[in-house]
């Protein structure tokens, strides 16, 4: 199977720019992702079916799931972001692309945020597209489900961010896919916290404002130093 | 001191069970981790006594 | 004695940082009786039955000291992680993986007397008040922190990327316990917490901060301990550790 070739080390950075860096570490990932559809269409197949899965378990009665929805639908979400956190440097850590990642003269931390960028477009962003249509699962009415995506919107970049650090760390170690989820779930507590309430703040009519300007000021500091602490765990996984 | 007998003591006006509870699992939980700590430190020590045995017998 | 001051960082090694340790072990579990047995006597004998909670507030004086020794733990442990990662000395290290599993148990024992104070004051065995839920996240983030390390073979690996996931929880901290604390409020208004003790009479912080005392020494000493385990696992091939032991 072709695999792209990782970005041209020393030209690039003179050549492309910070931004060219880092959309040609992004489209090559794009490019991979799209040779392996059935890899991100899982992903979201997991989301759908998790979500179906909790009226099963708890009864059809809508007053119930309408209270429920905006857990459910954050969980599952967390669920699916985490199961995906392995193919973000597992493939070029196994055929050495990633070798060349950190020994490349472009910050290392650059070409994560790269790699994170389109890991969230290929497996976040579906989520916050398909999120509507799980809501009307649930009976959320039209401004609930507008919030919803809003929080998923800000949100899974988040997690994407946060859960980077994870798999850095856990990178080809043994048990590494439940490891990670160990570690990283406590991490994404928070964005549980104000994705799902914004929600439910909008449902109770007391307004998303508050929970979503928290949420986004999370994702601010998780632009900061996620990248940090992902290419740290990158060179000590490398080392 | 309020306790007028051992029996009251014991039974920490009715809550015994919970009162007994924590404290117990506490001290057990303060006398196993050091005793499992013994535990590693010896077979650690075991199984250094037993190369160094090894090496001298090879010289 | 006063050569351990001008040659602090001889102690930095393993090699002599081993039989010092040793020598102060006894001192800290001394200090741990000490201060376990006063703190007992004040919890059991000196403070006076609650009006409200009976003598069940009792376990106050395990659950509150418990849960200081966790989070403290948590940042000492960080530390030496840090500083570990940052100077790159193996001791530092060591020391922060000592640490761990003794705070993780320090989180479980606060979250079981929590849960055995909880059922006789408000029915349940487990209440969703922010300081548990906190608690049983850093439960969460302490086992994180001992799978990580217990996962890669390769002991220089593992302390590298065991203090970055600490310092990340480190930071993390104070943002999951605000966010919780933020959700507790949020849905169940000021009912049920246990925060609402009994007003704190004096005699029972002195009782509480007595027996943190006692967890501090007695985490002290098995820290120690363990830290003398850890060193000599990971330095068998060297020679001084095959001839420490008798």
């Amino acid at each position: 199977m072709k695999r792209a070739a990782a970005p041209n080390p020393s030209g690039a950075l003179a050549e492309l720019g910070t931004l060219g860096v880092l959309l040609a570490v992004s489209r090559r990932d794009l490019l991979l992702a799209l040779r392996r559809k059935s890899e991100v269409m899982t992903v979201l197949f997991f989301f759908v079916i998790v979500v179906s899965l909790f009226p099963l378990g708890i009864g059809p009665e809508m007053a119930l799931l309408r209270i429920i929805a905006p857990g459910v639908l954050w969980v599952a979400a967390l669920l699916a972001a985490m199961l995906s956190l392995n193919r973000l440097f597992a493939a070029d850590y196994a055929d050495g692309t990633l070798e060349q990642m950190v020994l490349s003269p472009a910050p290392l931390g650059l070409l994560v945020i790269g790699k994170i960028l389109a890991h969230w477009l290929v497996t976040g962003l579906p989520l916050v597209l398909i999120a509507p249509l799980l809501g009307l699962q649930y009976d959320l009415d039209g401004r609930a489900l507008g919030v919803l995506m809003l929080s998923l919107l800000i949100g899974t970049p988040l997690l994407s961010l946060i859960g980077a650090i994870g798999a850095a760390l856990t990178l080809g170690v043994r048990g590494g896919g439940v490891l990670l989820s160990l570690l990283t779930l406590p991490l994404y507590i928070p964005a549980l916290i104000f994705g799902a309430g914004a929600v439910e703040a909008d449902i109770s009519g007391l307004g998303a404002t508050g929970h979503l300007s928290l949420l986004a000021a999370l994702l601010a500091l998780a632009c900061f130093f996620a990248p940090w602490a992902t290419t740290a765990g990158l060179r000590i996984a490398l080392e | 001191m309020q306790w007028n007998s051992i029996g009251e003591f014991f039974a920490m006006g009715g809550y015994g069970l919970y009162v007994w509870g924590s404290f117990g699992v506490t001290a057990l939980a303060l006398l196993i981790e050091p005793l499992l700590l013994r535990k590693r430190q010896s077979d650690v020590a075991t199984s250094l006594r037993r190369e160094r045995n090894a090496d001298e017998r090879q010289k | 004695m006063s050569n351990k001051i001008i040659h602090w960082f001889k102690y930095g090694s393993p090699q002599s940082f081993y039989p010092l340790a040793g020598k102060m072990i006894p001192w800290f579990w001394a200090l741990a009786a000490i201060f376990g047995v006063a703190g007992l006597w004040i919890g059991f004998f000196v403070a006076p039955t609650d009006a409200t909670q009976g003598d069940a507030y009792r376990i106050i004086f395990i659950h509150v000291p418990a849960s200081w020794m966790s989070m403290f733990l948590y940042i000492v442990m960080a530390c030496w992680a840090g500083i570990g990662l940052s100077l790159n000395t193996r001791l530092s290290s060591m020391m922060a993986s000592a640490i761990a599993p003794t705070g993780a148990m320090f989180a479980f024992l606060s979250l079981w007397t929590g849960a055995l104070w909880g059922k006789p004051m408000w029915g349940t065995w487990w209440v969703w008040d922010a300081r548990l839920t906190s608690e049983l996240i850093l439960l969460f983030l302490y086992l994180g922190f001992m799978a990580l390390q217990a996962a890669i073979d390769e002991p220089r690996r593992a302390d590298k990327a065991g203090a970055i996931l600490a310092l990340v929880g480190v930071v993390n901290v104070p943002i999951i316990y605000f966010s919780v604390k933020w959700w507790n409020t949020l849905h169940q208004g000021a009912s049920i917490s246990m925060s609402k003790a009994p007003t704190m009479a004096v005699t029972m912080l002195w009782g509480m901060l007595i027996m943190a005392l006692a967890f501090w020494m007695y985490s002290i000493a098995v820290a120690l301990q363990r830290a003398r385990a850890i060193m000599l696992e990971r330095e068998r091939h060297t020679d001084w550790v095959k001839y420490a032991v008798e």
